[in-house]
C-alpha cells in the first residue's frame, strides 16, 4: 500500500506492506540508518522515534499508522547545523560507550523534555526506560539534566 | 370421653409440630435467596472463569505496574506506572509500544483503548466475590450502571481482545480464557438478567 507522511520535515510517499514495522521503512526504504534495531519487541527502545511529537517504538509500529503523520528520527532532531540541546548535552557529557542504543535514548529524552522541561531524577527513572547494555545510565542522567538546562537557556530550540 | 381427649391431644400435637417445622423453614429461606456456594458452570462461574484469567487480570493488577504473559510477570519494559489515567506517564505511555491491534512482527499485543484499569478496579489477589462486588459498586467501578458494566464486558474491544490475544515475541499464541467468547457473553447477560446475584464467599 502507498503511505504518505512527513519525515524530518520532508514529505514522502512509499509503497510498502502496511503491517511492516515503520522501522523497516525508515532504515531500508528511506535509508535513514540512525534509528536502530535492538530487541525487535518494543522493549529496549533502540528504535525510538517521534510520531506527531510522541515517542513510539518503531519496531512495533505498523507502517500504515504513519499515514498523514509527522515523523522525527534522530537525523531530524537538530535544526540544520544547530544541535538539539539533547545532542549537545550528550556530547558535553561524553555519554556513549558503544553508542548503539544512544539514538533511542536521545529521542526518548527529547520527548521527555517536551513534556517535563525540568525533570527530576524520579521523572527520568520513570519516563526513560530504554536499555543500555554498556550501562551508561549515570552519564545519561547528567546529560538529561544538562539538556534541560541548555533548553531553558534557549527556549526557542 | 378419654379416647376423644387423647385423639384431640394427638391432633394438637401434630398441628404444633407442623407449625414449628414450617417456622424453621421460613428461617432458612432467608439463606436460599443468595446461594451459599457457587454452582459449577452457572453464569456466575463461567463469567468468573474469564475475569480471573491472566488475560484480564494482567491489566487489573495490584499495585501500579502492568503484568505480562501467562505467568503475569513484570518486566522492566513494562515498568511504566499507571499514571493519572491508566495510560502511563507524560512522555511514555501505553501507546509508546502498543497500538490498536496486535503486532505479529514484534509480538506486542494491542487493542483500542489499551490501558490499565483504574486502581479502584484492582483484581489481582482478590476472590471472585470481591471482584464481583467491586465490579458492581458504582463507587469503585467509575460510576457505571449494571447495564454499562454489561456493555463493557460483552462489547468493549479491549475486553473481547482476550479471545484474539495474538502471538508473543516468540511467535507462540497467547493463552485464551477457558470459556469461549460466546459462552462468556451469554453468561454475563444471564447473570445480569437474573439480578446479578453474587454468591456468598
Amino acid at each position: 500500500m502507498k503511505i504518505t507522511f512527513t519525515i524530518n520535515g520532508e514529505a514522502r510517499s512509499i509503497d510498502t506492506d502496511g503491517e511492516a514495522p515503520l522501522l523497516w521503512v525508515i532504515r531500508d526504504g528511506l535509508n535513514l540508518k540512525g534509528t536502530k534495531y535492538g530487541c525487535g519487541k518494543a522493549a529496549c527502545g533502540a528504535c525510538t522515534i517521534h510520531v506527531d511529537g510522541m515517542q513510539v517504538r518503531s519496531c512495533s509500529y505498523p507502517a500504515k499508522f504513519a499515514e498523514g503523520k509527522e515523523i522525527t528520527t534522530i537525523e531530524g532532531l537538530s535544526r540544520g547545523d544547530k544541535l538539539h540541546p539533547v545532542q549537545q548535552a550528550w556530547m558535553d557529557e561524553v555519554v556513549p560507550q558503544c553508542g548503539y542504543c544512544q539514538p533511542g535514548f536521545m529521542m526518548a529524552t527529547a520527548a521527555l523534555l517536551n513534556e517535563i522541561p525540568n525533570p527530576t531524577d524520579e521523572d527520568i527513572d520513570n519516563n526513560i526506560i530504554n536499555v543500555c547494555r554498556c550501562a551508561t545510565y549515570y552519564r545519561m542522567r547528567k546529560a538529561i539534566h544538562k539538556a534541560a538546562a541548555l533548553a531553558a537557556q534557549n527556549p526557542s530550540e | 370421653m378419654n379416647t376423644t381427649k387423647i385423639l384431640y391431644s394427638i391432633f394438637l400435637g401434630l398441628v404444633m409440630s407442623s407449625l414449628i417445622l414450617w417456622s424453621s423453614d421460613v428461617n432458612t429461606s432467608d439463606h436460599i435467596i443468595v446461594p451459599p456456594t457457587e454452582i459449577e458452570n452457572s453464569p456466575f462461574d463461567l463469567m468468573m472463569q474469564v475475569l480471573t484469567h491472566q488475560r484480564c487480570v494482567n491489566c487489573h493488577p495490584a499495585g501500579d505496574r502492568p503484568r505480562k504473559g501467562d505467568d503475569s510477570h513484570i518486566t522492566r519494559s513494562l515498568g511504566i506506572p499507571r499514571g493519572n489515567d491508566g495510560h502511563g506517564l507524560q512522555s511514555i505511555s501505553c501507546g509508546t509500544c502498543h497500538t490498536t491491534q496486535n503486532n505479529d512482527y514484534s509480538g506486542v499485543p494491542g487493542a483500542p483503548d489499551w490501558a490499565l484499569a483504574p486502581e479502584s478496579m484492582t483484581w489481582e489477589g482478590k476472590t471472585r466475590v470481591e471482584i464481583a462486588e467491586q465490579m458492581m459498586d458504582p463507587q469503585r467501578n467509575g460510576g457505571k450502571t449494571p447495564q454499562e458494566i454489561m456493555k463493557h464486558l460483552t462489547e468493549h474491544e479491549l475486553v473481547l481482545w482476550a479471545w484474539e490475544p495474538g502471538i508473543d515475541a516468540e511467535g507462540l499464541p497467547r493463552e485464551k480464557p477457558p470459556v469461549s467468547k460466546e459462552d462468556f457473553i451469554k453468561a454475563v447477560k444471564e447473570w445480569m438478567a437474573s439480578g446479578a446475584i453474587i454468591p456468598e464467599a
